[in-house]
């Protein structure tokens, strides 16, 4: 598929211009898609961020047709018949027409080849289960075979309960697939989205060589209510947000939605001539 | 007895508590303190000693023995601090190729604002991240609550053994209740639906065996883990580090269950 040597990617494949409803998590107002394209997924309404679906997640960083997309038809499976699971399985495929959770594959960015995963929150608060966590594996392992550089772009509810144990064991093996790659010399940039917790947070999230996150994202591992409610104290405002983080050590850069592509972009050049040397 | 029956023995107060499997177990202690960070956290009794003629390097959460000594711990929920602690020591233990033992007791990590401030997550996720590729072998114990992440983070290991009672789960049963129909009352069906007993882990695959706790005879399943842990780390440590290694991911990659579709 990628051709290690000329590193070209596969040819990338268009995005559909399908049209779907998305609501601003801020204020709670609808729009159609198309309209939050074009303002790059600022609310028109109250001028907050709105969180982003998946594939345009990528088509907003990706250079145009240039993504390649792996793994597509990976799906869940309620295998301990856990109550509703599979209700919510059929519900958030059919909402989002997506298979899993997360999508993933390759793309260039400003010309620069690099592998991607982008989580959907409208699948299931894009919990990590036993899809996600193979595709989000699976892709560090095309990588690190590929000698390509990982964008990962997180957004999480942690991890997913209805899969039990199993789920917390994804943790595991994405970050033993983040670590092959980083013993193989290759770049891990995290972009942290609104909102990422829990065992997302203590795993991926938190395993990239380079941190970035966008602004006011909610970043934290254990919720805000249950901190509030087991310690009886008043928290901040700003409390797990990224800009928090960043104060405390966390994060390198907290970035502006329309800056991304070019910081990212600026940032694999960057490391562009260190994986030459490698080679 | 059920799954929530099992939690609550697991949770009892007088619960035997990791200080006391240390003091069991291994011989010739030299303790460890802090994380060369921030501080040291109580609830992480670690250091070096033998396990029979093994020199081994061993971690254990600690609930606490009277009210005092809990608060001190938190209950065994440990801080950022914690971890750092016990990855330090485990790179020690690299460095001086001495296998590590990590025996699990915790609700899950701390939750509040300081621990958060410092990290929880991160400091949970560079555990996973470095004890995947750990050149020195581990072996975990859970030996009465392995709470979600805050336990994984000492459990990402080569073997995983559960005690008869002791139950691992992504979430508190609790938790799960209110989440899924908004009463924590529930917790007993809810600790039903999440699969959380040592038989389950065995058939799920995320523990290799159950070690019987005889009736609640202390001594003779301390013998037994004894057993169980020489003879496993007499194993691994015969491995080439490169197949040590290389199983470890094996037996996280194969974990999971999902559908394939390939013409999508």
């Amino acid at each position: 598929m990628f051709d290690r040597k000329k590193r070209r990617l596969p040819e990338g494949e268009p995005f559909t211009d399908e049209e779907f409803d998305v609501s601003c998590s801020g204020c709670k107002s609808v729009h159609k898609r198309s309209e939050l394209l074009a303002t790059g997924y600022v609310c028109p309404d109250c001028g907050r961020y709105v969180r982003v679906p998946a594939r345009d997640r990528i088509r907003m960083l990706a250079d145009g047709g240039s993504f390649y997309e792996l793994d597509r038809g990976i799906t869940s499976v309620d295998f301990l018949q856990f109550p509703g699971y599979q209700e919510k399985i059929d519900k958030a495929k059919k909402q989002t027409g997506e298979c899993s959770a997360v999508v993933t594959g390759v793309m260039r960015v400003e010309g620069f080849p690099c592998a991607v995963f982008a989580m959907d929150s409208r699948f299931i608060m894009a919990s990590m289960g036993s899809a996600v966590g193979e595709k989000i594996t699976r892709l560090f392992e095309y990588a690190t075979k590929m000698r390509l550089p990982v964008l990962g772009v997180t957004c999480s509810g942690g991890a997913r309960m209805q899969e039990g144990a199993v789920s917390l064991m994804q943790m595991a093996k994405c970050s033993g697939a983040v670590r092959r790659h980083s013993d193989a010399g290759l770049l891990y940039i995290a972009l942290l989205t609104d909102p990422t917790t829990g065992g997302v947070t203590a795993s991926i999230a938190m395993e990239g060589d380079i941190t970035l996150a966008e602004p006011r994202a909610l970043v934290g591992f254990a919720g805000r209510r249950v901190i509030e409610q087991t310690t009886g104290s008043e928290l901040p405002d700003n409390f797990q947000t990224a800009e928090f983080l960043q104060e405390h050590g966390f994060i390198d850069m907290v970035v502006e939605r329309r800056e991304l592509r070019v910081t990212v972009g600026r940032i694999l050049r960057l490391h562009e001539s260190a994986a030459e040397e490698a080679r | 007895m059920t799954a929530y029956e099992k939690l609550k023995t697991v949770r009892a107060p007088e619960r035997t508590h990791g200080g006391e499997y240390v003091k069991a177990l291994f011989s010739d202690r030299v303790e460890f303190c802090g994380d060369r960070r921030f501080a040291e956290d109580p609830s992480i009794i670690s250091g070096i000693g033998y396990l029979g003629d093994i020199a081994v390097t061993y971690i254990a959460i600690d609930k606490g023995e009277d009210l005092q000594d809990r608060i001190r711990k938190h209950f065994g929920c440990p801080m950022p601090e914690g971890y750092r602690k016990a990855l330090r020591l485990m790179k020690q233990a690299e460095k001086f190729h001495r296998p590590v033992v990590c025996l699990v007791d915790t609700m899950g990590a701390f939750c509040g604002a300081d621990g958060e401030e410092r990290g929880q997550g991160q400091a949970i996720a560079e555990n996973l991240f470095e004890m995947m590729g750990l050149k020195t072998p581990i072996v975990s114990v859970i030996i009465g609550e392995g709470g979600s992440g805050g336990a994984l983070a000492l459990a990402a290991a080569d073997r995983v053994y559960m005690l008869e009672n002791a139950v691992y789960s992504v979430i508190s049963p609790d938790g799960c209740a209110s989440i899924l129909w908004r009463d924590a009352g529930r917790a007993h069906a809810a600790a039903d639906c999440l699969h959380i007993t040592a038989e389950d882990m065995v058939e799920l695959g995320v523990a290799e065996g159950i070690i019987s706790e005889h009736e609640g005879d202390f001594d003779r399943m301390c013998a037994d883990m004894k057993t169980i842990l020489s003879t496993e780390l007499g194993k691994l440590s015969r491995l080439p580090t490169e197949k040590l290694l290389d199983a470890r991911y094996e037996r996280f990659r194969r974990i999971g269950v999902f559908e394939e579709d390939r013409t999508k």
